[in-house]
């Protein structure tokens, strides 16, 4: 979507104008999305954006009210089957059985896709995840951590051209969560496509492109970069004495959009540069703090992204 | 201070149940449907007394006094003509269950009686059932004595015997010793087959619903009509092992007679097993979760248990009742059970019964297909 136009066979993902409505809320509105082979999109936005409903319309899972397109060149309304063929989809809960072994539901999955050299396949599989010894255990015996490699192995296992994760990394520990992403450009270095939804700022950075999306319509989108320099959003940042104290003062002042503690750092953000210094002016001399301009975070544009739209379900 | 009951606790908990009451709409109508369900059918569609029983009368002659004997045999309530069939007949619609009684007035009954040579009716009762024919197999008592008073009176010139004039010989055929438990037990296992595979299919699908496992089966490439049979084969065989321990117990324990063959028995059992588990994948498309499957599993078992025929004679229910429970599988299934099992029912005997069940079974699959949803639309 930057730079020169893509050709059409070089995009996994190639849509336009979807619209998705429940109970007639439009939770996906006029959403477009183009996704070259083999990047890492990170899909972004508060709870209820329709994050998750549109993951749902690209696999086949729901059929789109309105637009069209295309995910591995095929049909997104009439190829929905083929589509599913060459996707894998995680779900944000872990929807494996429970009561079935490890091995039990990997040899499952890979009946569903019919695949050849299932038994080898999934003992590969299983030993590449370090889960071998305890293959005949009980899926719903394993930690957290397990369960969602387990499930990201699950749906790799068809090998797909085009991966669609929800949320994959909520709840999972720190080290866990950098091996699965560590994985995941693994994987895209194959020539996967990626589209993975999180609510982390530091994974939304290690995706080669980002899509916000807010109350089902799409704000932002493109690099980390090149996202905060698109943003008219201006940025102080205090640190010293009780700095952070200052937060509740500086909330609802004109030109303050935000105001942001993080720890003892304060950041204050706004989108008229002038007014933002006019607000923090009377706290930046008689007081120990030191103030400097900065750049703005991931975080602090998308909180100013969505406090800017509206929720039209409100 | 500690107090044991705090009305402000209480009350919280209170108004959480009552809300929950209140958002549960299967739960609130089944509170109020089972026993408007109960009133009705107990209330207005079940007898233990049926009258107006269909019966086939053959009758060699035709006679003011064997006019007079049908005449009798209709005034006591309990008996309809719905044939004047030859002999062979007779037998086919008993065993089909077309009729319930078949009398047979025997030749030159006007000769013998007038003679005073007492003649014999015979009345064969299809007793598969005793709660049936009971009472109007103590009417036949009755009308020995009273039928023919009036045409009798002073045709043998002797004053009135205190015998009857004629006799009635009463078969009880298929059950002679009115034991209930040749009809209950091949009736349960229909009941039986009905409630656990309605049951267990719906439970089957909304389990993955609930567990948030069926997203993930629709994201992958498998069809509706390989999740249904997939998910209803294994329960056909368990329904299999079911009646099969049914039938060892009916032979073995209960003494039931095996008239007719097992093998038409399982072929009949497949129709009705698949009728039920397509009820069940039904129920599990509409249902939210397990609990709401189980309810309506009880929503269907009970009309099945009353209207089928299975606890009250189906020919006592009104007209509405019959034309519902012969809508329903259990209805014909029990039929063919005991038809097979106590009358030796062959192939052409229940081929009638299967075609209901095959009706059903085509309804229930088409509906529960077009419920299937391939998408979480």
């Amino acid at each position: 979507m930057n730079g020169a136009p893509e050709l059409a066979s070089d995009l996994a993902i190639d849509v336009s104008g979807l619209v998705k409505i429940f109970d007639e809320r439009r939770v996906v509105d006029d959403f477009s999305l183009q996704i070259p082979k083999g990047k890492i999109f990170g899909f972004l936005g508060p709870n209820g954006s329709g994050k998750t409903t549109t993951l749902r319309m690209l696999c086949g899972l729901l059929t789109p009210d309105e637009g069209a397109g295309t995910c591995l060149g095929l049909d997104l309304r009439g190829q929905a089957p083929l589509i599913k063929r060459q996707t894998g989809y995680m779900t944000q809960k872990f929807s494996l059985y429970e009561d079935l072994t490890i091995r039990e539901n990997l040899e499952f999955v890979a009946r569903l896709y019919e695949m050849d050299r299932r038994a080898e396949r999934v003992e590969e599989a299983l030993k590449d995840l370090g889960l071998w010894g305890r293959r005949n255990q009980q899926t719903g015996t394993l930690s957290g951590g397990w369960k969602q490699r387990l499930a990201l192995t699950a749906c790799i296992l068809h090998e797909p051209r085009l991966l669609l994760l929800d949320e994959p990394t909520a709840g999972v520990d720190p080290k866990a969560r950098r091996e699965f992403w560590d994985e995941i450009h693994t994987l895209a270095g194959k020539g996967i496509t990626v589209l993975v939804s999180t609510h982390y700022m530091d994974e939304a950075e290690r995706c080669h492109e980002i899509v916000y999306i807010a109350y089902g319509k799409l704000l932002a989108s493109g690099t980390a970069e090149e996202i905060i320099e698109n943003t008219e959003l201006y940025t102080w940042r205090a640190h010293g004495r009780e700095a952070d104290r200052l937060a509740g003062k500086l909330r609802g002042k004109d030109g303050v959009a935000s105001a942001v503690a993080f720890g003892a750092k304060l950041h204050v953000s706004g989108t008229d540069e002038a007014a933002l210094e006019k607000a923090i002016r009377p706290y930046r001399e008689g007081h120990d703090i030191s103030w400097e301009r900065t750049s703005p975070t991931l975080e602090d544009v998308f909180i100013h992204l969505t406090a800017g739209s509206k929720d039209n379900f409100a | 201070m500690r107090r044991l009951l705090s009305l402000t606790r209480l009350g919280a908990m209170l108004m959480k149940e009552f809300n929950h009451m209140r958002r549960d709409r299967t739960t609130l109508g089944m509170m109020i449907g089972v026993p408007l369900i109960q009133l009705i059918l107990f209330g207005y569609a079940i007898n233990t007394d049926p009258k107006a029983l269909p019966t086939a009368i053959y009758s060699s002659e035709s006679t003011a006094y064997t006019r007079s004997f049908t005449a009798a045999l209709v005034n006591t309530g309990y008996f309809e003509i719905v044939s004047q069939a030859d002999g062979d007949d007779v037998d086919r619609m008993l065993t089909r269950g077309q009729v319930q009684f078949a009398v047979t007035i025997p030749p030159n009954f006007s000769r013998d009686l007038v003679l005073g040579k007492r003649p014999e009716i015979l009345v064969e009762a299809d007793a598969t059932d005793p709660v049936a024919t009971g009472s109007a197999i103590s009417a036949l008592q009755q009308i020995k004595a009273t039928a023919l008073e009036r045409d009798l009176k002073g045709v043998s010139g002797s004053p009135r015997e205190p015998a009857p004039a004629f006799d009635i010989i009463v078969h009880r055929r298929y059950n002679p010793e009115n034991i209930t438990q040749y009809n209950i037990v091949p009736g349960l296992m229909g009941v039986v087959l009905t409630m656990t595979l309605v049951m267990i299919t719906g439970l089957a699908v909304t389990r993955e619903r609930e567990r948030g496992t069926m997203e993930n089966l629709l994201s992958m490439p498998v069809r509706p009509a390989e999740v249904m049979l997939g998910k209803i084969t294994p329960y056909v065989i368990v329904g299999y092992v079911q009646a099969a321990i049914i039938l060892i117990a009916a032979a073995f324990l209960f003494d039931v007679p095996v008239e007719g063959s097992i093998a038409l028995l399982s072929l009949a059992t497949i129709f009705f097993m698949i009728a039920n588990l397509a009820v069940g994948f039904t129920f599990s498309t509409i249902a939210q979760n397990q609990l709401q499957a189980v309810q309506m599993t009880f929503f269907f078992f009970l009309p099945s248990l009353l209207l089928s025929g299975f606890m009250f004679p189906f020919r006592g229910m009104p007209q509405w009742a019959q034309v519902l429970g012969e809508a329903l599988p259990l209805t014909h299934f029990l039929r063919i059970a005991r038809g097979i099992l106590l009358k030796g029912s062959g192939f052409a005997d229940i081929a009638a019964d299967i075609l209901g069940i095959i009706a059903f079974l085509i309804v229930a699959v088409a509906i529960a297909m077009s419920r299937y949803r391939q998408t979480l639309d």
